[in-house]
């Protein structure tokens, strides 16, 4: 069986006999993920939601768990995907071990924590019990269910009522291959936050050499009038597989304002979804992917309005070169009684190549009758007015297309409010597109009003 | 010998089957002169400026143009702006997330590594670009913004003849720059382009009206019809075709004139 396969090495029995005793509520759930994996077992391609990912290479591959042994490799990729003294606290693991050494754990503002999930299993149940498990449901996805069964450690962030974090707190996952075997991780993140708090949290997620999975899940719940601001940066070694999943379930008046970007990686697929569930949440998910070679992304999000007079923006565009290919699938549900739900989709997608495919559908599902839903989906190449307009003021042509590609992707990292993120960002652009890495055209001043 | 001289110039859109335009052009322009060409719609006026700044929707079928003493049609569109030419467009394209500071100084340099001289510091640069904005009475704000992206019809018009002074272009062309400015801008516009009338300098006006050359004044004025230039003369003669219209120049040349 598949699921044999995947818990060769330390079956969760012996990681908590190892860890001392599980809490009952723990082992419950990890009980309930742990089954549900098996009964549904890898999603196949008849399935509506994974027709165009095909995770057979994931299912045939004898993935084992990684040591806690921190590798030179995974050091120096720890440490250029850092945010030094830019992040408040900044996490670190490797292959989903906490690398307490590469971490920096400082003391959050008074009512705010970061910790482990086995640190505060041992301190302290009242954070995690109640919430773990609680937004992420392990029916929305196989890879929910997986990781939930299979997940060793993680980060817990707490954000107590109107607390205040001005710097971003950083949580960092570090995937490679450590031996001969695929390796496989399985990183845990649960959020707390309670009334009327503000915080940025960045997650990074970045692949080194060889064959390695990373199936990861985010749960965030919000209380009343929190302003959240999520930063997801995914960058993928080329033979890595990222099946990562984001919950956020939003009480009355929270905002939350989530940027994501994929850079690379063999094979990713990321579930984003955001339930406004209080009157007036108001959520804008922000995405961008760069792709080349035979990579692959899969972005499906959904936008759950679960309320009344709630706005959403979404806006994800992708670049793919090369033979990539790439999935947008963007829902937006109404539930009955969510009137004057105000959302707004884009999705726009550039082809450098001719053999670059990307596949964006809109969904929408309205049972509401007061509410305004727009959704808009452009594919193309380059667009040669544009490019004409630069030549014909001295810019080469080469120099044109990088300089456009830029601007298209730098619609999308512009609007990041966290420097070290947005950094990242352009400069992985610039170097892969021959651009000096002093490039500096996002504008923020200039866009705040278009840029939220 | 002229700065600009083309010589039976046919061209066709770029496509199967596609339409001729240009069908046999001819015109001489010295440096420091200014000719006006008009036209109706369709006339091949455009196409002409168009195919000088080396648009390749459009293709070259006989002819030749000699630039400065060079086959300026085996040159790319970029090599002709770093040469010195320059197209003001008649629809100014939206750039979004680039900014107007940041190409104009990869265009201004662009042309400086051609020329083999070193790139222009940013002290020199802000210098030259605060000048030419209070010439085109323009908003220093505009800098930063993404190139015409959210401008106003005027504003992107505006925002050509300031990149032609930045740009300092020995050939410039100024396609239907007229066209929707309100009578300020059209004075602000024509000041700028009037700023930059001076020896070793052409300017190719294309116009469909006579109100711009009110205020930039030609030396010469060329009627074009049917993708040739059928009359020229004076600035008088743009007068005339106000008076009279189009038709009349039809008819003389219908009539063998």
């Amino acid at each position: 069986m598949k699921m044999t396969q995947l818990a060769r090495g330390k079956s969760v029995e012996q990681s908590q006999a190892e860890a001392g005793a599980e809490q009952p509520w723990l082992e419950t759930l990890r009980r309930a993920g742990a089954a549900r994996f098996a009964r549904v077992g890898y999603p196949q391609r008849t399935d509506e939601n994974w027709r165009l990912t095909n995770v057979s290479a994931i299912a045939r591959m004898n993935f084992v768990p990684a040591t806690p042994e921190i590798s030179d490799e995974a050091t120096e990729l720890a440490r250029q995907a850092s945010f030094g003294a830019d992040a408040v606290a900044e996490l670190v693991f490797v292959n989903g071990h906490f690398a307490e050494s590469l971490s920096r754990v400082v003391k959050l503002p008074r009512g705010a924590t970061v910790e482990t999930i086995a640190q505060m299993r041992a301190s302290d149940g009242a954070v995690l019990s109640p919430n773990l498990g609680q937004v992420a449901d392990i029916e929305d996805s196989p890879f929910i269910a997986l990781n939930t069964g299979s997940f060793e450690d993680g980060a817990v962030l707490h954000v107590g009522r109107s607390v205040q974090i001005e710097k971003p707190i950083h949580l960092l996952f570090v995937s490679t291959k450590d031996g001969v075997e695929p390796t496989r991780s399985f990183p845990r993140v649960l959020v707390v936050a309670e009334d009327n708090c503000e915080f940025t949290l960045v997650e990074s997620f970045v692949g080194g050499r060889g064959v390695h999975l990373t199936n990861s899940v985010t749960e965030i719940t919000a209380g009343k009038d929190c302003r959240i601001n999520y930063n997801r940066l995914q960058r993928g070694g080329d033979e890595a597989f990222a099946m990562a999943a984001l919950t956020a379930r939003l009480g009355r008046g929270s905002r939350f304002v989530s940027h994501a970007a994929t850079l690379g990686g063999k094979m990713t697929r990321n579930e984003l979804k955001v339930a406004m569930a209080g009157e007036g949440a108001d959520a804008t998910i922000n995405g961008v992917v760069i792709l080349s070679g035979d990579q692959h992304c899969d972005n499906q999000t959904l936008l759950d309005h679960a309320a009344p007079h709630c706005p959403s923006h979404e806006l994800y565009k992708h670049v793919l070169d090369g033979k990539s290919t790439c999935v947008f699938k963007g829902k937006i549900l109404v539930r009955p009684g969510a009137q004057k739900t105000d959302s707004k989709q884009t999705s726009k997608s550039l082809l450098l190549s001719d053999d670059a495919r990307m596949n964006s559908q809109p969904a929408l599902e309205i049972y509401a009758d007061d509410v305004k839903c727009t959704h808009g989906s452009t594919t193309g190449p380059v667009d040669e007015e544009m490019v004409f307009y630069l030549r014909s003021r001295g810019v080469g042509m080469v120099a044109a297309r990088h300089l456009l590609t830029y601007a298209f992707a730098a619609d999308v990292t512009r609007r990041i409010k966290v420097e070290p993120v947005r950094r990242r960002l352009e400069d992985f652009l610039a170097a892969q597109h021959g651009l000096p890495r002093d490039l500096r055209i996002t504008d923020l001043g200039a866009h705040d009003e278009k840029a939220r | 010998m002229p700065l600009l001289e083309i010589k039976d110039l046919h061209a066709r859109v770029a496509a199967p089957g596609g339409r001729d335009i240009l069908k046999g052009v001819n015109l001489s322009i010295q440096a420091s002169e200014v000719h006006a060409i008009m036209g109706k719609n369709g006339s091949g006026k455009s196409t002409l400026a168009q195919v000088l700044a080396g648009r390749e929707t459009y293709e070259v079928t006989q002819g030749s143009v000699q630039y400065d003493g060079k086959d300026l049609l085996e040159l790319s569109a970029e090599e002709r702006a770093r040469e010195g030419v320059f197209l003001a467009f008649q629809y100014p394209v939206e750039i979004p997330g680039v900014s107007t500071d940041y190409f104009l100084k990869a265009a201004v340099n662009a042309a400086r590594i051609h020329r083999g001289e070193p790139e222009m510091d940013a002290v020199s640069f802000l210098k030259l670009i605060r000048e030419k904005m209070a010439l085109l009475k323009m908003d220093p704000s505009f800098m930063k913004r993404a190139i015409n992206e959210g401008f106003s019809g005027g504003e992107k018009k505006r925002n050509e003849i300031f990149q032609m002074a930045v740009c300092d272009p020995r050939l410039a062309l100024m396609d239907e720059t007229d066209s929707g400015l309100d009578i300020d801008a059209l004075k602000v516009v024509a000041s700028g382009a009037n700023s930059l009338r001076g020896p070793g300098r052409a300017i190719l006006v294309v116009t469909h009206y006579q109100r711009l050359l009110n205020y930039i004044v030609p030396d010469y004025v060329h009627v074009m019809l049917d993708g040739r230039i059928a009359k020229s003369g004076d600035k008088n003669l743009a007068m005339e075709l106000e008076e009279r219209g189009y038709d009349w120049v039809e008819r003389q040349v219908a009539a063998g004139v």
